[in-house]
C-alpha cells in the first residue's frame, strides 16, 4: 500500500482545525424523540445541501452522559434549560454562539430570552426551541369508569394518592424514568419546595412514591405515547407536547380511546428546551445554519403544529393551526402560568441523594 | 528478558539450546503479559484513579487526582467516600446479592441442562458429534442483541406463548412473563449454556472409557460409575464451564434490562445507572472495581484448586 494516504490523513489530522471554510456538508443533530416535523428536515436538506444525521434520545441525563464523556459526535442538541442547559454552559461543554451567522436571531421572544439570562449570560450559548410543561395525560373514558366522572383529574392526586393509584393500577400508570421531574413534582404535591435539598423532604418524598410505587406500571420517558393512544394506559406523567401527540395518534387510529392533557393545580414544570453546539462540534458552521433555519416563523409553526409544544418564536403565532393556537394545554391561561415552576440546579451532594432514593423506588425496595 | 546463568555461558557468536529455549519462553509469556496489561491493566488503573475522585461537573465530570497548586506545592486529594457509601448505602449492597444469587442459579441451571447434552455429544457415533457441536455453536453467528429480543417477541403479553397458551384454552389472560425475574433467569441461561456445554465436551471427550468397563467389573451400576468415575474427571470441565457461565453472568446488563423489570436490581445495571442516569463517573468506577475484586476471588480459588490438582 502507498504511504500518501496514510500522509494525507495525518495532513487532514493537523491541518483539519483550518479547513473549517470546506466544513463537509454533514450534520449530526441529537434531539428528544417525537420533536421535529420531517418535512422540515427534508426542506432543510434540500436547500442547503448538507445532510443530516439524525438521533434521538428520551431523556437529559442520557444526553448529559454523552456530552460530558466528550466527543459525542453531535453538532446541535437541544438540552432542557433547566437545570441540565445550565450545568453545562458552567461545565463549559458548549461553544459561543456566532450571533452574526443567526439572521433570525432577532425573532426570538424577548421575553423567553431575559428568562434564560440567569443560566446564560448575554444569551451567548443557547437558543430556545420549544417550550412546554409536564403534567398529566390521562384517557378520559376509564378513568371516569374507575373514579367516578365527579373525580377531579387536575391533580397530581390521580397518582400520588395510593387509593386513586390503587383502582387505575390495572390500566396502567407510568411516570417520567427522570429524577429531577419526578421529585420535583412529589415535593410539590406535599406543599414543599420542589428544589428543596432537605434530607425529610426527600425521605418524605421517596415516601409518597414508595407507597404508589406498587401501582406504577413503568418508568419510562417515552413509550406512553404510544400506550396512551393505543388505550393501553390510563394515566400518564408526560411532557404536554408528547401527550397531545398520543391525543391525535389515537384520533387518526379512530380507536375510541380519548386521551386529554391536565395541567395539575399544585403546579407543574415549565420547560424550555433549547439548541446548543457542544463546543468539539466538528461542524459549527452547518450547526448555525440549521439553529437558524428553525428560527424561520413559517418553518417553526410547521413543527409546533406537528409536535404540539409552544415555540419561542412570536411571529409564529398566526402561521399555527387554530387548534394548536387555541390550546390550552399548549398556551395555558396566566393563572395557570403563574403556577408553573422551574427546577433549579442541586448541588452534587444533595443531587446524588436523589439519584439514589431515585434508584430505590424504582427498584421497588 | 532473562540474563542467562554463568553456570553455562554460552560460546561467543552462538546461543545455547537452552538459552534459546529460555528466549522462547520469555517471549512466549511476554506477548499475553504485555496485552493484559495493555488491555486489562491500564483500563483497570484508569477506572482505579476515577473510582477515587470526586463528581465535577465539567468535562470530564470527575476531579483530578493531583494538582499543581499555585504555590508550586503537589496537591494530591484521593476521595474514599465513594467505596465507603458502597458498603454504607444498602442498594449496593442488595444489587451485589442479587447478582450473585443470580448468576449462581443461572449457572447450576446451566450445568444441569449442559452436562446431559456434552456427555450425550460425546456418546454418540463420530459422525454426529460435529454437527451436534456446530449446533450449539450456531446461535453465536447472530448478534447477542437480537436473540435476547426475540426473547422479548417471544414473552411479551401478545407475544407467541402467550397467544398459543390462550389459543389452547390453558389460560384467558395473558401471562406476566416479560419483564420478571424468570426472563431474566430464560436469558441468562440461554445465553450462556454454550459456554457450559463446550468445556464439558471438552474434558468428557478425553475420558478413556476403559474406566467405564472397570468399574462395571468391579460391580458399579451405570449410575453408580457416573458418579464415582465420570463426575470426578469430569470436575476441571465443570469448574471451567461454572466460571465462564458465573463471572459474565454477575455483571450482565443487557439481560436483566431487556428482559427483566424495574425492580429487576442486577449490579450491572445499578452501574449503568450511576454512569448514564446519575452522570456519577466516580461512584460507577467505585462499582466497577468493588465487582472486580469480587469476581477475582473464584477465579483465584480455582487456580488454587488446579495448582493442588497438580501437586
Amino acid at each position: 500500500m502507498s504511504r500518501l494516504p496514510l500522509i494525507g490523513l495525518l495532513a487532514a489530522l493537523v491541518f483539519g482545525v483550518n479547513a473549517s471554510a470546506a466544513e463537509e456538508p454533514v450534520l449530526n443533530v441529537y434531539n428528544w424523540s417525537d420533536y421535529i416535523a420531517d418535512e422540515v428536515l427534508e426542506q432543510f436538506q434540500s436547500e442547503t445541501g448538507i445532510k443530516v444525521v439524525y438521533d434521538v434520545y428520551d431523556s437529559n441525563e442520557v444526553l448529559e452522559a454523552k456530552l460530558l464523556a466528550g466527543h459525542s459526535g453531535y453538532d446541535v442538541v437541544f438540552p432542557t434549560a433547566r437545570p441540565f442547559a445550565q450545568r453545562h454552559v458552567k461545565a463549559g461543554i458548549y461553544q459561543k454562539l456566532d450571533k452574526a451567522k443567526l439572521s433570525n436571531y432577532a425573532n426570538l421572544d424577548p421575553v423567553i430570552m431575559k428568562g434564560l439570562v440567569d443560566l446564560d449570560p448575554g444569551n451567548a450559548y443557547l437558543v430556545p426551541y420549544m417550550w412546554g410543561t409536564t403534567s398529566i395525560g390521562y384517557n378520559v373514558k376509564k378513568v371516569a369508569e374507575r373514579l367516578g366522572a365527579d373525580t377531579p383529574v387536575d391533580t397530581w392526586a390521580l397518582i400520588f394518592d395510593p387509593k386513586n393509584a390503587e383502582r387505575l393500577a390495572d390500566c396502567g400508570i407510568s411516570l417520567l424514568d427522570d429524577p429531577t421531574e419526578v421529585f420535583s413534582i412529589a415535593l410539590t404535591y406535599l406543599g414543599k419546595d420542589p428544589n428543596s435539598t432537605a434530607k425529610a423532604d426527600l425521605d418524605a418524598a421517596t415516601a409518597l412514591l414508595q407507597k404508589v410505587r406498587p401501582y406504577i406500571r413503568y418508568f419510562h420517558s417515552s413509550q406512553y405515547i404510544n400506550d396512551l393512544a393505543n388505550g393501553d394506559l390510563c394515566v400518564a406523567h408526560g411532557y404536554s407536547g408528547d401527550i397531545l401527540q398520543a391525543r391525535d395518534r389515537a384520533v387518526e387510529a379512530n380507536n375510541g380511546v380519548d386521551v386529554a392533557l391536565t395541567i395539575p393545580r399544585e403546579g407543574a414544570i415549565a420547560f424550555v428546551d433549547v439548541m446548543a453546539i457542544p463546543a468539539d462540534a466538528k461542524h459549527p458552521d452547518n450547526a448555525h445554519k440549521l439553529i437558524d433555519f428553525l428560527m424561520r416563523p413559517e418553518v417553526i409553526a410547521k413543527i409546533s403544529n406537528f409536535v404540539g409544544y409552544a415555540n419561542a418564536i412570536p411571529t409564529s403565532m398566526p402561521l399555527l393551526d387554530e387548534a394548536v393556537r387555541d390550546n390550552q394545554g399548549i398556551f395555558p391561561p396566566q393563572e395557570v402560568r403563574e403556577r408553573l415552576i422551574a427546577p433549579a440546579e442541586l448541588d452534587p451532594a444533595a443531587q446524588r441523594a436523589r439519584t439514589r432514593a431515585w434508584t430505590r423506588v424504582k427498584a421497588g425496595r | 528478558m532473562p540474563s542467562p546463568s554463568s553456570s553455562d555461558r554460552p560460546q561467543r557468536g552462538r546461543r545455547s539450546l537452552r538459552q534459546r529455549l529460555h528466549l522462547g519462553r520469555g517471549t512466549v509469556a511476554g506477548i499475553p503479559l504485555l496485552w493484559l496489561g495493555l488491555f486489562f491493566g491500564l483500563p483497570f488503573l484508569i477506572i482505579a484513579r476515577i473510582s477515587l475522585s470526586e463528581v465535577v461537573i465539567g468535562l470530564p465530570p470527575y476531579s483530578s487526582l493531583v494538582d499543581w497548586t499555585a504555590a508550586g506545592l503537589l496537591e494530591v486529594r484521593i476521595n474514599f467516600g465513594n467505596f465507603l457509601l458502597l458498603v454504607q448505602d444498602s442498594l449496593y449492597l442488595d444489587a451485589f446479592e442479587n447478582s450473585l444469587r443470580v448468576a449462581a442459579v443461572s449457572t447450576l441451571l446451566c450445568l444441569l441442562l449442559g452436562y446431559p447434552m456434552a456427555l450425550g455429544i460425546t456418546r454418540v457415533r463420530e459422525g454426529l458429534r460435529v454437527p451436534l457441536l456446530m449446533l450449539v455453536i450456531l446461535p453465536f453467528w447472530t448478534s447477542f442483541l437480537i436473540r435476547v429480543y426475540a426473547w422479548i417477541g417471544i414473552l411479551k403479553g401478545n407475544g407467541l406463548i402467550n397467544n398459543f397458551l390462550l389459543w389452547l384454552g390453558v389460560i384467558d389472560q395473558p401471562l406476566h412473563l416479560l419483564h420478571s425475574d424468570f426472563a431474566v433467569y430464560l436469558g441468562i441461561v440461554y445465553a450462556y449454556l454454550p459456554f457450559m456445554v463446550l468445556p464439558l465436551y471438552a474434558t468428557l471427550s478425553k475420558m478413556d472409557e476403559s474406566l467405564l468397563e472397570a468399574a462395571a467389573d468391579l460391580g458399579c451400576r451405570p449410575l453408580c460409575a457416573f458418579w464415582r468415575v465420570t463426575v470426578p474427571l469430569s470436575l476441571p470441565g465443570i469448574i471451567a464451564g461454572s466460571l465462564l457461565v458465573f463471572v459474565p453472568a454477575v455483571g450482565e446488563f443487557v439481560i436483566p434490562d431487556l428482559l427483566g423489570g424495574p425492580d429487576t436490581l442486577m449490579i450491572g445495571k445499578v452501574l449503568w445507572t450511576e454512569f448514564f442516569n446519575n452522570r456519577d463517573w466516580p461512584v460507577a468506577a467505585s462499582v466497577a472495581v468493588a465487582l472486580l475484586a469480587l469476581l477475582v476471588v473464584p477465579v483465584l480459588l480455582f487456580e488454587r484448586f488446579r495448582e493442588k490438582e497438580q501437586t
